[in-house]
């Protein structure tokens, strides 16, 4: 218990600091950003209460804002997205999620694609169309979630894999 | 009552969820209103701390970037001194002397964005070195922004590459007045709106600053005319503006403090009266 809390905390930094130091200012092709500190809310233990998930997403997604001048656009975004998670956990993991033991460490490639992708666009939908804030450009945030979702995904796959296969 | 308590039990997950997202739907719709962002803002310790560590890095790549732009801004300079000492036989206006209405503070930029809808930066000057809001910050090819929030040693600038922003600019070489805007699409080009159909329009013309505002001196360079086009109404032209200063690199800003803004709004607000 209290390592996962220790391995938790900091992630939730290491994650903010990466994303508001690096990811924030990559601007690929002008305006194209990946959003990696959802990887937070991805690998949140699932055992643990979802209550803490809401808090500490809320959380993790202020101080992005922050960070970044953007109002609450994160926070909710996040909030949302650590709300959602049960869905999208039980729709990429199926029988594994109801048994609870879903491992991310050690689960298959084509469940934890699904999971992510699913999460990433609904997160980037959220954030992009508060951001924008104007339903008559909905062109501009279609393309804007399109295109960082596509980076959002391929960074956080590649580093969930990455840092689980380490562990072994 | 036994009910409601049990109905908050049984719903707690959710009713957390509607009061954290109602909160950040609050913050986000404040913050899209002009000058309300307060709470949430990179002009303070924590982030300013932390982007001052990046930039003190970050700030040796582009040295010499930076000389050659103060290298060019300084023989632009003494170009202008010297033509006006010959042109003007010794009758030099000593600046100095007369009274000086705007003071300039130089700032380093911790951090700047151009890819969102509105976009800020923050700098390293705050209230302790009397940088108020409503100021205007500029570079030394163009205008950059205005002043949004201040901390004690950090500020956060309103980039004009943002929804919200609306900058009184004029045609150089006539008095036509129009508005500076941006459409969120391009950090290369703004939009220049409100421009009478009677003003002589012509691609590469240049754009600067109208004496209106009250936050920028008159005559700064903003950018050229790329291409231009009467609206629906066709009483006035919209215009597309490429901006003479690069908004995706900057490294270092003049802050302008114009100390007669506050007359000059006390008139104006005596006269609309």
């Amino acid at each position: 218990m209290n390592s996962a809390l220790g391995v938790n905390s900091i992630r939730f930094v290491l994650l903010l600091l990466i994303q508001v130091v690096i990811c924030s200012h990559i601007n690929f092709l002008g305006y194209i950003n990946p959003y990696i500190y959802i990887i937070f809310i991805f690998l949140f233990p699932i055992r643990e209460d979802r209550l803490v998930l809401l808090l500490t997403s809320f959380l993790l997604g202020m101080f992005v804002d922050v960070f970044m001048d953007s109002g609450g656009v994160h926070a909710a975004a996040s909030v949302f997205l650590a709300y959602a998670r049960p869905v999208f956990l039980k729709t990429s993991f199926g029988m594994l999620y109801e048994h609870q033991s879903v491992k991310f460490s050690n689960t298959d490639l084509g469940s934890l694609i699904t999971y992510v992708t699913l999460g990433t666009i609904t997160h980037h939908l959220i954030l992009f169309s508060l951001e924008v804030f104007n339903i008559s450009s909905i062109l501009l945030i279609l393309k804007k979630t399109l295109f960082s979702s596509i980076f959002t995904i391929i960074l956080c796959i590649l580093i969930i894999v990455l840092f689980s296969r380490n562990k072994k | 009552m036994q009910q409601i308590i049990n109905f908050v039990i049984k719903n707690k997950t959710f009713l957390l969820f509607l009061f954290l997202f109602s909160i950040c739907l609050a913050l986000t719709i404040q913050s899209h209103s002009y000058h309300r962002s307060k709470f949430i803002n990179s002009a303070n310790a924590l982030s300013g701390g932390v982007y001052g560590t990046v930039n003190s890095i970050d700030k040796y790549f582009d040295l010499e970037q930076e000389n050659e732009i103060l290298a060019e801004e300084n023989k632009r300079l003494k170009e202008q001194l010297f033509n006006s000492i010959n042109s003007e036989n010794n009758t030099v206006i000593d600046t100095s002397i007369s009274k000086k209405n705007y003071r300039i503070t130089i700032a380093d930029v911790y951090k700047n964005s151009y890819s969102s809808t509105n976009n800020f930066l923050t700098v390293n000057k705050g209230k302790n070195d009397s940088i108020k809001q409503d100021f205007g910050v500029i570079t030394s090819k163009g205008i950059v922004g205005i002043i949004d929030n201040t901390s004690k040693n950090y500020a956060t600038v309103l980039s004009i590459l943002s929804k919200k922003s609306r900058i009184n600019v004029k045609l150089k070489n006539s008095n036509h007045i129009g508005s500076l805007t941006w459409n969120g699409k391009s950090p290369e080009f703004v939009q220049l709106i409100d421009v009478s159909k009677f003003a002589p329009v012509k691609a590469g013309d240049t754009i600067v600053t109208g004496g209106q505002s009250s936050i920028f001196p008159k005559g700064i360079n903003i950018g050229s005319i790329e291409s231009f086009e009467t609206d629906i109404s066709g009483d006035t032209y919209t215009i597309q503006v490429k901006l003479f200063n690069d908004m995706t690199n900057i490294g270092t800003v003049y802050i302008i403090e114009n100390k007669d803004r506050d007359e000059i709004l006390k008139l104006q607000n005596s006269s609309n009266e």
